[in-house]
């Protein structure tokens, strides 16, 4: 198999474990295979608490698996992936800097005179609908805003892959779709790998050319994946109203839901253990 | 309420304990005085000692080395307090051995240091500063170890995926971190330095309000005591205003800058 299509982010059968407190070793992941093309966005969906931000974390290579492999473009993942961008679903912006520094620091941690990376943020903040908000700081924007000022830090220093983790979770559902529009613009234009971690899978279809169904936890499992065929450019709010939209979210949420009642029932467990 | 009537209230409260004060310090209340002036002095003689002190221009000199032994205590508090309160965050093992050492330290009633700071240092001003140190110092200290060690772990990760160094995480990370919590205790530091000098004076000087208080009490003068607890109050709520001006202009970042921790 040495003709195999490159990839941005390869997992071989990747275990991602933890150490309890009190000894024990708990597996998140177990065996996880996951290929995504260079230009592919992935979505991954699972039931609350399976690993599907451990997964994500594994990539970025914030966390070491336990067993198997990590590569990116083909090559062993030796640390943190420095071709990474990585969205955080909690609030990862820098309290005290202002929303154009939070954008412009990125550049100028790599070198870029400040001059030079204020104007290029001042771009981004644009791009993103914030033009007007580069003075604020993050406390005086709101969740979706924040966000926005969240994917232009992460976007300006233009990473091959882009890693996300529920990043439009905390956030209502209209801001969600518009947020998913703004998401697909940006992509559109130069179409980077990415891995989209969520739980929603309406949302996931509605964004990706390929949704992955992980399994519940413990030692949760990769045990399905859907390819999206809907056409490109999408605008959510009418690819939700396609009829193939429907059929494949039927499809897929069939064997989705097994799996969320399973994660249930296990977490009610570990409750009552507790 | 309005602002105007707040205000009225305020002075009202002022006026009825100073009428009051004066009232049964000089009128006999069925033949019998109830604030004997020896003990209690009386509003009057206050307010007269306050004004000699002032328009002999006495007072000033007093002011200006308590101010300076605060301002040096401050200085030389929070520089001691933020390395080591960073060195410490750093180095969790250098913590773990000294932590009982700073437990037992900051344990121990800073007064009873006063005796050996002026046997060491003198009655000059050092010894003062360095009470005030003593007391700045573990404020500014456990805010900064705490700033450095509460960093949001989202924050931290995200500056790493940003791309940052260890150096330019601690440069766009934790110090402005650790710095947001040492502003927030500025209140109370400063207030510390304050009373590290003051009662440093108080001990043992040859200058300062404490000196003025203490050489007062000495020889029974009341008057001379109230006036001097009158002048350090409004001292150091002239500073702490300072301090919530400068604190505003640090802490622009900060949702609620006035209820802070610490």
């Amino acid at each position: 198999m040495n003709e195999k299509a490159p990839t941005a982010v390869a997992l071989d059968d990747a275990t991602v474990a933890f150490r309890l407190g009190d000894g024990r070793v708990y597996t998140a992941v177990e065996k996880a295979n996951l290929a995504v093309a260079p230009g592919e966005f992935v979505a991954i969906v699972g039931p609350t608490g399976c690993g599907k931000s451990t997964l994500l974390n594994v990539a970025a290579g914030l966390l070491k698996p336990a067993g198997g492999n990590v590569r990116i473009f083909d090559r062993a993942l030796p640390g943190l992936n420095r071709d990474a961008g990585y969205l955080f679903q909690a609030d990862a912006l820098f309290p005290w800097k202002t929303a154009l520094d939070n954008v412009a620091i990125g550049l100028e941690i790599a070198g870029t005179p400040r001059s030079e990376a204020v104007r290029r943020a001042r771009e981004w903040l644009a791009s993103v609908g914030l033009a007007h908000f580069g003075s604020r700081y993050p406390h005086m924007l709101s969740g979706g805003q924040r966000k926005r000022v969240g994917l232009a830090q992460v976007l300006i220093r233009n990473p091959k892959i882009l890693l996300m983790d529920e990043p439009f979770g905390p956030l209502d559902a209209q801001t969600r779709q518009v947020m998913g529009n703004l998401l697909l613009d940006l992509w559109n234009a130069d179409r980077k790998a990415v891995l989209f971690v969520t739980h929603d899978l309406e949302e996931a279809i509605a964004l990706a050319d390929r949704v992955v169904i992980m399994s519940a936890g413990p030692g949760a499992r990769i045990i399905g994946d859907w390819k999206v065929t809907l056409s490109r450019p999408r605008d959510i709010f009418e690819t939700r109203m396609k009829p193939e939209f429907h059929d494949l979210h039927k499809e897929i949420w069939s064997v989705l839901k097994g799996e969320v009642m399973k994660g249930y029932a296990q977490s009610a467990q570990a409750a009552e253990a507790v | 309420m309005s602002r105007l009537s707040l205000l009225a209230l305020q002075l009202l409260v002022a006026v009825v304990v100073l009428v009051l004060w004066q009232l049964f310090a000089t009128v006999p209340v069925f033949g019998k005085i109830i604030l004997p002036p020896f003990f209690f002095s009386n509003p009057v003689d206050v307010f007269a000692q306050i004004v000699k002190w002032f328009a002999s221009g006495v007072i000033w000199k007093h002011l200006a080395i308590t101010l300076w032994e605060s301002i040096l205590a401050f200085v030389i508090g929070s520089a001691g307090g933020v390395l080591v309160g960073f060195w410490f965050a750093r180095q969790p093992t250098v913590a773990a051995v000294f932590d009982p050492y700073v437990k037992m330290t900051n344990a121990l009633p800073r007064v009873v240091l006063a005796p050996i700071f002026t046997l060491w240092l003198g009655l000059g001003i050092w010894s003062k500063v360095a009470l005030g140190v003593t007391l700045v110092f573990f404020i500014v200290f456990f805010n900064v170890y705490q700033g450095v060690k509460e960093v949001s772990l989202t924050v931290l990760n995200n500056g790493r995926m940003l791309g940052m160094s260890e150096r330019q995480l601690m440069r766009h990370v934790y110090w402005p971190s650790a710095l947001s919590w040492m502003f927030s205790s500025l209140h109370t530091s400063v207030g510390f330095a304050v009373v590290g000098a003051v009662v440093g004076e108080y001990l043992g000087s040859a200058a300062g309000l404490g000196y003025l208080i203490q050489q007062a009490e000495g020889v029974f003068d009341v008057a001379g005591v109230f006036a001097g607890m009158f002048v350090l109050s409004v001292f150091v709520i002239l500073i702490d205003i300072g301090v919530t001006l400068v604190e505003r202009r640090l802490l622009v970042w900060h949702p609620a800058p006035a209820d802070g921790r610490g």
